[in-house]
């Protein structure tokens, strides 16, 4: 017969008010198997712990059931307290009369049987219990981040720093993102590149970071701690271990006219390029999409200006496969663009620009060397508008959220143009102003107080052309909805940060969730930011939403501390609350028949094949076997298995079952 | 192909060329409209601003009409008759309207009626149709307006692109013309303020014709009576507030077609406009 042991808390008077908590204990007392039933005012405290353990001892428990708070608060507590005692932690269970009775009832007679209630279906439970023991997996120390923007660039030096190995890998040419685009920063007006480009160059000679830009991932396998990335390094066309990045090939390519992806398609770049003068690695790639030797099968200029024979026409992408611990995710975010704005005209209109395109006039590096002109006619504009939330907080475009980061750049752009065309008007048509951040209110007052940047609170109708100029057609909400029109040179739309194109798939080859707009999604809002529901898969930058820089970086430390953490350990310990098939003796084996129903259903790919054979090494049958490392216990393959092979540890059919029939036996 | 036909009531008085040309244009292209019997008015405007269950049991008894009758697609070629359709039977999603509405017109609804307009009958019915048919070539350049009700509100009609439609440029694409880009394809004419407030409308209106001149358009192009009597009827009140008075005409977008299909110009109802159709 079991001996089981209850511990009912008061929990100082939290439980106690409105449960008669002696009551339950003596109630308790009475039942099968119940060797020892006790109440104390705090169970959690040194005493009531030590009650736990001389009670386990005294009268040889196996079994611990603690009445008391969730689970989620003090279960390892009063695990640990059992373990110390010599119980296999995984006997003692909580049964939570706080959250699910004291707390959502009154005092009555009921609530207090409703806790016996409680006590009695885990007492049952606790009878059906076994010992458990956790599982360890071992750790690869190295760690994965897809992405060379600020937020893998930041992940990436901060892992590296600590002493474990990083494979970064960017799709483009380059590292640097978005930010490498970026003219001044707000709120303090600090050149973006001159604060990007020695962290890039930092990576780049990284003793612990290996770099594959022009590279994306093409599968990961694999669980926490044992992940096998398989990588495309797509073909650059170029050698890097002779090019020297002399450029001698980029002057010469005649194909000069591609939209520079850099320069948000207001400059050119040719086909043999660098994205950007400060690119990291400063060699080029040939785009085999517009080179006229892979369109037409002539040209090769470049091979005969390269003076050191660097160029590889034939060469192939390349996939490799790295074995990594950890995985951040830093693949950052995108603008809307072209044709979702026809109310605004861009795509339509030259000088509708995007705010990425505005941010590129402005810059020292951009296509006209930080002077504003215009795109249509390279005239100076004299009045500029500015149109806040294009396409954000807009359900009715499918973007009801907020993309946060617009209002400071939009100001920052009102003020760059402020001081780079004086005597220039420029008009910001914003919904709210939202500049919550540190010195970022103070920011967008210096722009409107002491810029002169003229802010109607209002939205845009319409912007359309005529006789060259663009009519922008507004409404001053807080002046009696009166209608605006401002002839325009020039229009900037903050258009939505949305997510990156293609995160969907990526999400989906990593098994992690997204949200509706496919931005991935956290495992808390609150206190899991960085995590994602797959194990060892960490979340840095606007990946995860829109946000800005100082944020970028902050959440790109905290994954890499997540990362840091988990490498610091050479096993991982993991609850053993997954899901195992049955194994019975020969000839049986198994009841699991081999159909597979459950790895359809597995949600995390846990589910392998197991193949039992015999001692000639002849084939008998194939089963389901879970793989321990990867499931993360949810149950669906339970629900799923049609005959009943499969039980999730510490919760089989047989204890749930127990519980339910300890109701109804009354 | 066999549609249920909602004309409404401006088809029948002051927009009777639209009535004509959709008619002349169904039958051209073989789609046959089978008129539902005892028709109501929908309320139009004034009904919508003065009761709210005689503005949802105007169009529920049409189309309970239409249910009854065995019917599951009406063509509604009117603006705001499409518009009060479509938004009663959004309104009378909620049980307890539709409840309140069943009870006052003593008569089943099922809300279960496809309510189409004329851009979305000759798109799904028409579109290479017409194609085929053309025998002359509509090769002007022609400003296609909207107005307000058609696409509006979109999350419940959920009908072309809101800020920059496109339906009714494509089909003038399809029979050889050229739409072009302007900027008040879906700007307000002033609508119901035609009687009350024909200054209003002038200048409103004014501004429609005054973009689609500058621009260089032979012809407006619309498929709403309202907006069609205001850009033309009140032309004259409209030519008083510009200082270059504008003649170009207003056309139906069914009348174009039928022109291009080489339907005769009094079957389309062509010599009913105030401003002449010279094209």
């Amino acid at each position: 017969m079991s001996k089981i042991g209850v511990f009912i808390c008061h929990c100082g008077e939290n439980i106690s008010a409105t449960v008669d908590v002696e009551r339950v204990a003596r109630e308790i007392g009475g039942m099968e198997g119940v060797a020892h039933a006790i109440d104390y005012k705090y169970m959690c405290s040194d005493p009531g712990q030590t009650f736990i353990k001389e009670a386990v001892k005294k009268y040889g428990l196996d079994g611990v059931v603690v009445g008391a708070c969730s689970p989620r608060m003090h279960e390892p507590t009063f695990r640990r307290a059992c373990a110390e005692a010599g119980l296999n932690p995984y006997l003692c269970e909580m049964a939570n009369l706080r959250e699910h009775c004291s707390w959502v009832h009154e005092k009555s007679e009921e609530t207090t049987e409703k806790a016996i209630d409680l006590v009695k279906m885990l007492v049952e439970k606790v009878k059906k219990d076994k010992p458990l023991e956790s599982i360890k997996v071992p750790v690869t120390k190295r760690a994965l981040v897809i992405g060379g923007g600020i937020a893998g660039i930041q992940a990436s030096l901060d892992i590296a720093n600590t002493g474990h190995k990083v494979i970064l890998i960017e799709k483009d040419p380059s590292i640097g993102g978005h930010m490498s685009q970026l003219s001044e920063t707000f709120p303090t007006l600090d050149c973006s590149q001159c604060i990007l480009t020695p962290r890039m160059v930092e990576v780049a000679q990284h003793p612990n970071i290996k770099l594959y830009t022009y590279a994306e991932l093409e599968s990961l396998e694999g669980f926490i701690g044992n992940f096998k990335a398989r990588i495309r390094l797509k073909a650059k066309s170029v050698n890097y271990s002779t090019c020297t990045g002399c450029g001698a090939c980029i002057q010469k390519c005649p194909v000069k006219k591609i939209p520079s992806e850099f320069n948000a398609g207001l400059g050119t770049r040719t086909a043999i390029y660098v994205p950007f003068p400060q690119a990291v690695p400063n060699k080029p790639v040939i785009d085999r999409v517009n080179c006229n030797y892979y369109k037409r099968g002539a040209c090769k200029i470049c091979e005969k200006t390269c003076q050191v024979g660097s160029i590889e026409w034939d060469k192939e992408d390349e996939i490799i496969t790295e074995e990594v611990g950890a995985v951040v995710l830093a693949t950052g975010f995108d603008v809307k663009g072209a044709d979702f704005f026809p109310e605004y005209g861009y795509g339509k209109f030259k000088d509708v620009l995007t705010g990425l395109q505005f941010e590129r006039l402005a810059s020292a590096s951009g296509p006209t060397f930080g002077e504003i002109r215009r795109p249509s006619d390279g005239a100076i504009p004299k009045k500029i508008v500015f149109i806040a939330c294009a396409g954000s907080r807009d359900p009715a475009k499918g973007i009801p959220y907020c993309s946060k980061i617009c209002c400071m750049y939009t100001a920052k752009h009102a003020m760059l143009y402020q001081h780079k065309v004086h005597g220039g008007e420029s008009t910001v048509f914003y919904m709210d102003i939202r500049a919550g951040g540190k010195n970022y209110e103070e920011f967008v007052r210096r722009a409107i107080e002491e810029d002169t940047v003229n802010y109607i609170r209002g939205r845009v109708a319409r912007v359309y052309e005529k006789n060259g100029k663009l009519i922008v057609k507004g409404v001053d909400t807080l002046l009696g909805g009166q209608q605006v029109e401002i002839e325009a040179d020039m229009v900037v739309l903050a258009t939505a940060g949305v997510a990156n194109c293609g995160s969907e798939q990526l999400a989906q080859k990593l098994h992690v969730s997204y949200d509706p707009y496919h931005f991935f999604a956290e495992a808390h809002p609150k206190l899991k930011p960085v995590e994602t529901n797959t194990a060892g898969i960490f979340l840095a930058g606007a990946c995860q939403a829109p946000k800005d820089i100082p944020e970028t970086v902050g959440m790109a430390s905290g994954a890499a501390v997540k990362v840091a953490a988990l490498f610091s350990n050479d096993e991982l310990v993991r609850e053993p609350v997954v899901a195992v098939v049955n194994r019975l003796a020969p000839p049986l084996y198994s009841t699991c028949v081999g159909c597979f129903m459950c790895e359809t259903a597995c949600p995390y790919n846990a589910i392998e094949h197991e193949e039992i054979k015999g001692r000639d090494g002849s084939l008998i049958r194939t089963i389901a076997r879970v793989n321990e490392g990867l499931c993360q216990g949810c149950g669906t393959c339970v629900a799923f298995c049609r005959s009943k092979s499969i039980d999730i540890q510490g919760y089989t059919n047989e204890q749930v079952y127990a519980e339910v029939m300890s109701l109804l036996n009354d | 192909m066999k549609i249920g036909y909602y004309p409404g009531c401006s088809l029948t008085g002051s927009s009777r060329e639209y009535n004509e040309s959709v008619v002349a244009l169904a039958k051209a292209l073989e789609i046959e409209l089978v008129e539902i019997k005892d028709w109501n008015c929908c309320g139009a405007t004034a009904a919508h601003v003065m009761n709210e269950e005689l503005s949802l049991s105007l169009p529920a008894r049409i189309m309970a009409t239409a249910e009854e009758q065995g019917l599951t697609e009406v063509v509604v070629p009117c603006a705001a008759c499409y518009n009060r359709l479509k938004m009663t039977q959004h309104e009378l999603k909620d049980d307890d309207k539709r409840g309140r509405v069943t009870e006052i017109l003593k008569m089943p609804y099922q809300g279960s009626l496809n309510i189409i307009n004329v851009l979305q009958m000759l798109d799904v019915y028409g579109a290479e149709n017409i194609k085929a048919r053309v025998t002359s070539p509509f090769a002007h350049k022609v400003a296609c307006y909207y107005g307000c009700l058609l696409v509006r509100p979109h999350s419940i009609l959920q009908f072309d692109r809101v800020e920059d439609p496109q339906s009714m440029d494509s089909l003038i694409r399809v029979i050889g013309g050229s739409p072009m880009d302007w900027a008040f394809k879906t700007e307000c004419c002033g609508a119901g303020f035609s009687v009350s407030r024909t200054d209003l409308v002038a200048k409103l209106s004014g501004n429609i014709l005054k973009d689609a001149a500058d621009r260089g358009a032979e012809a407006v192009v619309v498929a709403c009576p309202m907006c069609q009597s205001n850009l033309d009827m009140r032309r004259g009140a409209i030519n008083k507030t510009l200082v270059q008075p504008i003649d170009i005409p207003v056309i139906y977008i069914t009348q174009a077609i039928g022109m291009a299909l080489g339907i005769g110009a009094t079957e389309l109802g062509l010599k009913r406009h105030f401003v002449n159709v010279e094209l």
